[in-house]
């Protein structure tokens, strides 16, 4: 396929990585913050291929992993309330929340529906007039033009059994988290391409001046990764701090002007509770006050159940990239991507899933 | 956080006031809003996540950014 | 979760599945949960030598003992319950005929006989039902069985998902004939007949719910004429098996697992249809693990692998068939893949359902 099979070119691979083990000389710890490169680096295995000196962390970003505990319960109340039909992207079907999870509503009798696309869900409503249609509205910045087209337009046509249960996260918050914290080692990032794709990478100048660290706009594919990685070390070895561009053909300074509106006449800047973290200012996003009449949470009313984390998850630890997944004393054993404790393990994008996926075996 | 794939704008059309499209993943089609790319022609490439084009490809800068990869091979074969 | 998390070390059966008490759909996926369901709840109560051999059909002599002149039968059983019932290259009714069909010639045995139960949801359509069996009939004329005892039963509006079939099938495992998942040695050659994911693709892309063309057939399909042809050649053949539910990936680690080595395979060398494998990039799925139903992995002695790959290229249902790795010693119980960049992964059992992701 055009635009795939050139970067995933094995010879451009080891190109790439020769000469970053030509270039490295000293040890550097290095984070992508997205979850679909943390899949692609363990599927393929790219971390094999890099010198020794060079670590890769895993940032938190996998939507799924992050989306907070009291979301998912809310979530799970709302699916389970007579009339409704619960619209979700498919990843978050096996999240656990307290003690359940959408898959298991669906099998206690909730019409929970799995969605591509968000406009699949307003589809839904539109063909269920007597049912309210709740789609579940998560992800980063890159799934937050696709959900709220979706709401825009159910106010266009006036739908009145359509809502959004929101829960967004921002990248650069965190980003301040991860680089500000004491125990902090990452030294150089792979900025998240498709976030970017929407964003732009304005806004990560003044990160990368404050904390000298570089970020590099990066894609998905072994080559683009590879090449991310690339620039990130011969930054880090000539003592630079600069955001630099390598995800060029889809990625652009102010990023998708369109998108960005939509965003800013739909959703308002929140604070936002991020799964195994915490409580990071303004993180989030929820829908504005032209748009409060589509939210779930406020239309169904529900208490939010007090939620209780498997004590043994360490999810936190391994988001910050501060712990790896083998490092969990639960890894493998209590908690497998059949029985998950924590997110990290459930989300296919999640770094202890993608480990015991793609993990060599002891 | 961003599964997107490329895939080729075959057709476009307007549907609830949306801009949609007929996208190509190579024997795949399927529909996606194009709302955010006005500026899409048939042919064009671009990049789709969730049933949403994000951005359109650029031709150029693949090609410029091929021919730099391949400039450090040719460099690391002469050195 | 709100207990305390139960000790899982010397837990014994028969115990509750953890976390799950319910059966939820991705127990029928054909992946790990499955394997789950089948080992802590059904084994153990009916637990025999017969059925803990883990393979696609049961084995049996008639009469028992050392009798020389025994039959020894392949016994296997399917129930098939697609939605929708018609998608392009099939239906529910050649489904039923060639799953069981399959299952049966995987152990090397000539299918002779099937029998076929149906549950028909009230309101089902005659003319629809008609189609069915035709293609039925139709399948089991092309794998040369019969149907010989049958049953039907009516369940209300709702329940049924319009129709679903049980079929049962008996066949005669030649005398020489030695082939069973645990059989698998280090040093063996592992050949696959043709390309991986059709038939899961085209039922997703008819279902319609993701709302994507593909132009993609199920590959459904008898397999024992293609496996009479490899027999007639070759007795070195030590394992075969349709990698159906859970695809490629969990057909492979259930082999491993019965036969206590590794597989190692190369990704370069499993061939995939240009459309499925578009189908997966968007979805986030990977063809590993998609479901076949016309397609076998034959583990076999590796002076015969290429006579047998000949031989398979000369059928119609094996011209893509490809050696797509080795039997390895360690990591036992494993499957690993040579990715195209010669790097090295693990290769897991398919879990639960696999849902499209966003991430």
């Amino acid at each position: 396929m055009k635009y795939i099979a050139e970067y995933r070119d094995s010879t451009r691979v080891h190109t790439v990585m020769d000469e970053i083990a030509r270039i490295v000389h000293r040890p550097w710890v290095i984070m992508e913050i997205c979850g679909g490169q943390t899949h692609s680096i363990m599927r393929y295995g790219l971390d094999q291929l890099l010198p020794t000196g060079i670590e890769l962390v895993h940032g938190p970003g996998c939507p799924v992993c992050v989306t907070s505990l009291e979301m998912i319960d809310k979530a799970l109340a709302i699916a389970a309330q007579p009339g409704v039909i619960f619209t979700s992207y498919g990843d978050m079907l096996r999240v656990p929340g307290s003690d359940r999870d959408l898959f298991s509503m669906r099998a206690s009798g909730a019409d929970v529906r799995v969605v591509y696309s968000s406009l699949d869900a307003l589809k839904i409503a539109q063909e269920n007039p007597d049912k309210q249609v709740v789609f579940f509205a998560i992800g980063f910045e890159t799934t937050a033009p696709a959900n709220a087209m979706s709401v825009f337009q159910a106010k266009k046509l006036g739908l009145k059994n359509y809502s959004l249960l929101v829960s967004h996260v921002r990248v650069p918050p965190a980003m301040h988290v991860i680089l500000g914290s004491a125990s902090n080692r990452v030294r150089g990032f792979l900025a998240a391409g498709h976030v970017c794709a929407v964003m732009g990478y304005w806004e990560y100048a003044p990160i990368a001046q404050k904390y000298k660290v570089p970020i590099v706009v990066t894609g998905f594919e072994p080559v683009d990764i590879a090449q991310g990685i690339l620039y990130t070390v011969k930054q880090l070895e000539k003592g630079r701090y600069d955001v630099e561009n390598a995800y060029a053909r889809v990625v652009s300074f102010e990023g998708n002007q369109p998108a960005q509106k939509l965003i800013s006449q739909v959703f308002e800047e929140c604070d936002q509770t991020w799964r195994g973290i915490g409580n990071i200012p303004a993180s989030g996003w929820k829908l504005n006050s032209d748009y409060k009449d589509f939210d779930a949470s406020e239309r169904f009313q529900v208490q939010a159940i007090k939620p209780k984390e498997s004590p043994l998850c360490i999810a936190g630890q391994i988001l910050q990239g501060l712990k790896k997944p083998y490092n969990c004393p639960a890894f493998g054993s209590q908690c497998t991507p059949e029985h998950p404790l924590g997110a990290t393990m459930v989300s296919s994008e999640g770094a202890c899933a993608a480990y015991y996926r793609y993990g060599r075996p002891q | 956080m961003c599964l997107a794939v490329p895939g080729k704008i075959i057709e476009i059309y307007e549907a609830k006031g949306l801009l949609m499209g007929k996208i190509d993943f190579g024997g795949v089609i399927r529909e996606a809003c194009l709302t955010y790319v006005p500026e899409a022609k048939v042919g064009d490439y671009t990049i789709i996540h969730v049933g949403f084009a994000l951005n359109l490809i650029d031709e150029q800068e693949a090609m410029e950014t091929l021919a730099l990869l391949d400039e450090i091979s040719r460099q690391d074969t002469e050195t | 979760m709100t207990d305390p998390m139960p000790n899982i070390e010397g837990l014994v059966c028969p115990v509750p599945l953890l976390h799950n008490r319910q059966v939820v759909l991705g127990h029928g996926s054909g992946g790990r949960m499955s394997y789950e369901l089948i080992s802590k709840l059904f084994l153990p109560p009916l637990d025999n030598p017969i059925l803990r051999a883990g393979d696609d059909a049961g084995v049996v002599s008639l009469p028992s003992g050392d009798d020389p002149h025994a039959l020894r039968l392949a016994v296997s059983t399917d129930s098939h319950v697609v939605m929708p019932l018609f998608f392009p290259g099939g239906d529910i009714g050649r489904l039923a005929v060639c799953g069981t069909v399959n299952d049966v010639a995987m152990m090397g045995a000539e299918p002779m006989y099937l029998t076929a139960g149906f549950v028909l949801e009230e309101g089902l359509d005659f003319d629809l039902l008609g189609r069915v069996i035709a293609s039925m009939q139709s399948a089991a004329h092309e794998a040369q069985v019969k149907v010989i005892a049958g049953d039907t039963k009516v369940v209300q509006r709702g329940k049924a998902d319009g129709l679903y079939i049980n079929t049962t099938g008996i066949g005669i495992i030649p005398k020489m004939v030695n082939i069973r998942g645990s059989n698998a040695q280090p040093g063996d050659v592992v050949l696959l007949s043709g390309t991986i994911g059709d038939h899961g693709i085209a039922v997703l892309a008819a279902r319609g719910e993701l709302y994507f063309d593909a132009q993609i057939s199920s590959d459904v399909a008898p397999l024992n004429s293609l496996v009479s042809a490899m027999l007639h050649v070759s007795d070195n053949i030590h394992v075969l098996r349709d990698p159906t539910r859970g695809g490629l990936a969990t057909t492979l680690n259930e082999i491993a697992i019965q036969s206590n080595v590794g597989i190692q395979i190369h990704e370069d060398s499993i061939p995939v249809k240009p459309a499925v494998s578009a189908a997966c990039e968007m979805l986030g799925f990977d063809p590993l693990y998609v479901a076949n139903e016309g397609k076998l992995i034959a583990i076999v002695g590796k002076d015969h692998a290429d006579e047998l790959l000949a031989v398979m290229h000369s059928h119609p249902l094996g011209i893509d068939a490809s050696i797509i790795g080795t039997v390895t010693d360690e990591p036992g119980q494993h499957v690993t893949l040579r990715t195209t960049l010669g790097t090295t992964r693990l290769v897991d059992m398919l879990s639960g359902e696999m849902l499209p992701r966003i991430c």
